[in-house]
């Protein structure tokens, strides 16, 4: 059924399509609309989910991190602070397995307070073991959310669903909400292969040595590094499932695409733009513009940010002339996160074979600073003469 | 009411394998055993961060035998709901959730989950096993150690500030019930459990728990020493049930006694007070005596 509606809506309409059985919420904005819709779903009796009205961020994910261990299908929301408040439990969350589902949706992260949109808070919990999943529009975040459950499930590990605050959480879009049978028909009940349970003791999460130690009838078990090592594999592993997702998803609702990346007249341009979430929709716009004055451009919206899809990205950027990785977010003291991994991967897949391409990196939008298109089309055009010495490029700034 | 349990009416089922790696003489070890009898079975717990975490054993080896999930310091009462929740999703009515936390998971860092929990009036028991102190990290200050008590990062002066009186925070909750015990009166921590198991929303139970080397006595003398501070009246075996107040076990029988030993033997009895005063033992005698009048006035 297509109707019109906002971004957040679409991700609870998801959260809703998914059979949730736990969410537990605090609020902070942009992400309240989400969460209110779901406890308006709970009310009615349109969804059989407990609804947890949490009194902190920490507390949020602690519940949907006891409830996934006792075997529930949980869900989560927050933004900025919020999720900076969590970041203790993400990390738990990740290290115990936990096939959790966050919509992250993005905002800046104080001091000083702003409420307004830029990706700091959920690029900060890169490291944490989480796989992210960025959105471009409403369509992109209920799909994303459908997906993020079977995924997560299938290699028991949570996943952040991110979309940027109101420029998608709060503006109305046309999007296909799916059948219920159909989202049945993808998405399977949460059964865990273990769940607490009296009937079969055991005590998760207990302390964990540095070296693999014996259990009682002398078979070896794991130490901390081989369960850490585990994560890091089945975190690559979990591309490859991705892809399979994708394609299950697409067999079942009839759309979808590239799992990791999603490029824009980039077959034949010289220079890409490279971004995550809606601004690489925006950024459509000015590369249309520049293709109509000769300069052969493209954009890449990168969907999944961790793992990172490096050989994809290598594969897609090799023999162009320049990379312009656009960020609302930079780890200070150097750059933007993205174009960093982005460089890695690039090194690691071209190094020497004479296609590298020139990368160059732009920050802007912080705290949710107006990006006028015009901005985008010129940096764009700046960026496709001439490499400016010093990295990274703020456009917006006014200083 | 129910009737008192006895050594020989306890239940002999063990929930703890023998040979934890709790330290010789832990009150701690004493009140978990017995209390994971008064849960029984079907019931998951849930830990913090704390001495329990240790006595629990290191992976893959734990000496309890019942479901248990570890989760970080702050989050335990909010772990409770989760856990909760996941039950009531799946229609599995039967099973009980306990959190054991010690004083500082509970008095300091995991306050306001607990607060939160209380409020929702989630149906699970808390156990607060309160050994007045950062034990598991080398015994430095919590909001339940005593005035005057040495510790760790108060190594000169003792503590400054007065305990922080948990039990009467969670009252403010309108808890349907709240018990103060002590693991030296294991039996009465296993009455109170049993009584409180289906009562309604969220149920406090704060366990008074001596600690050998946070406390600095030789560990034979812990349930002495436990049973000191009761017959001192410098801790209280009391209940609140539905709002009253109620003193329980030994505490109610020093009120029919009228007679307390003087709270100095207490207080001598562990090098953590070595620097406290006779002017402020003195001083907190007259508090003592002071409470206990009021107990007094009540029962006349």
């Amino acid at each position: 059924m297509h109707i019109i509606e906002n971004g957040n809506v679409a991700a609870a309409l998801g959260v809703l399509l998914c059979r949730v059985n736990v969410i537990a919420a605090y609020p902070i904005t942009p992400q309240t609309p989400l969460t209110e819709r779901l406890s308006e779903y709970v009310e009615s009796g349109e969804m059989q989910a407990e609804y947890i009205p949490v009194e902190s961020e920490h507390s949020a994910l602690a519940v949907c991190i006891a409830a996934s261990s006792a075997g529930a299908r949980t869900f989560t929301a927050t933004s900025a602070n919020g999720l900076l408040y969590m970041h203790e439990q993400v990390q738990w969350a990740a290290g115990a397995r936990l096939p959790i589902v966050m919509c992250v949706v993005n905002r800046a992260v104080g001091a000083p307070w702003n409420v307004w949109n830029d990706q700091q808070d959920s690029i900060s919990q890169r490291d944490t073991g989480w796989i992210q999943m960025y959105c471009s529009d409403h369509q992109q975040i209920i799909d994303a959310v459908i997906k993020a459950y079977w995924l997560a499930e299938k290699v028991s590990i949570p996943i952040m669903v991110c979309y940027d605050g109101y420029i998608l959480s709060h503006t109305y879009m046309p999007f296909d909400v799916p059948d219920q049978e159909k989202v049945d028909a993808f998405l399977s009940p949460f059964r865990p292969d273990y769940a607490l349970n009296p009937d079969q003791p055991a005590n998760l999460n207990t302390v964990t040595l540095p070296d693999v130690r014996m259990d009682v009838r002398g078979e070896l078990a794991h130490g901390y590094m081989e369960i850490r090592y585990l994560l890091q594999e089945e975190m690559r592993t979990s591309l490859t499932v991705a892809a399979e997702a994708e394609k299950r998803f697409a067999d079942i609702f009839g759309r979808g695409g590239d799992p990791y990346i999603e490029p824009y007249l980039c077959a034949d341009a010289q220079y890409i733009a490279v971004g995550l979430g809606s601004l690489t929709y925006q950024l459509r716009v000015s590369v249309d513009v520049l293709r109509k004055e000769g300069i052969k451009v493209g954009v890449m919206g990168v969907r999944f940010y961790r793992p990172f899809p490096d050989e994809a990205l290598a594969e897609a950027l090799k023999g162009k002339k320049g990379v312009i990785v656009f960020e609302k977010a930079l780890s200070y003291g150097y750059e933007g996160a993205l174009v960093s991994d982005l460089k890695s991967a690039l090194y690691d897949h071209l190094a020497g074979t004479g296609v590298m391409p020139m990368v160059q990196n732009i920050i802007l939008g912080i705290g949710g600073r107006d990006i006028r298109t015009e901005d985008l089309t010129q940096a764009l055009r700046a960026a496709a003469k001439s490499r400016v010495s010093r990295q990274p490029v703020w456009i917006g700034l006014k200083l | 009411m129910q009737a008192k349990t006895t050594i020989l009416s306890l239940p002999t089922q063990e929930f703890v394998h023998p040979g934890t790696r709790a330290c010789t003489g832990c009150g701690l070890a004493i009140a978990y055993r017995v209390g994971l009898k008064a849960l029984g079975k079907d019931t998951i717990l849930i830990v913090p961060p704390s001495c329990l975490t240790v006595l629990q054993g290191l992976f893959p080896i734990a000496s309890t035998k019942l479901p248990c999930l570890n989760v970080t310091f702050a989050s335990t009462a909010a772990a409770a709901t989760g856990i909760l929740a996941a039950l009531k999703s799946q229609g599995k009515t039967n099973i009980k959730v306990a959190a054991w936390a010690g004083d500082g998971g509970t008095s300091d860092i995991g306050l306001q989950a607990l607060s939160g929990a209380a409020e929702r009036g989630d149906n699970f028991i808390y156990l607060c096993y309160d050994n007045e102190g950062y034990m598991n990290t080398g015994a430095q200050r919590s909001g339940t150690t005593p005035i005057g008590a040495l510790t760790a990062n108060t190594p000169f002066k003792g503590k400054l500030q007065q305990k922080k009186d948990v039990p009467a925070i969670m009252a403010a909750h309108n808890l349907s019930y709240i018990a103060a015990c002590s693991a030296s009166y294991p039996l009465d921590l296993f009455d109170k459990i049993r009584k409180c198991v289906d009562m309604p929303g969220t149920k406090y139970i704060h366990i008074h728990i001596p600690c050998p080397p946070g406390w600095g006595y030789d560990p034979r003398y812990g349930i002495k020493i436990g049973r000191l501070a009761v017959e001192t009246g410098y801790y209280d075996l009391y209940e609140i049930v539905n709002g009253e107040f109620k003193l329980t076990a030994a505490s109610e029988k020093l009120v029919e006694k009228r007679k307390l030993i003087p709270v100095r033997e207490y207080f001598r009895s562990q090098s953590r007070f070595k620097i406290l005063a006779d002017t402020q033992i003195a001083e907190i005698q007259h508090q003592i005596d002071a409470k206990w009048a009021g107990y007094y006035k009540k029962d006349e």
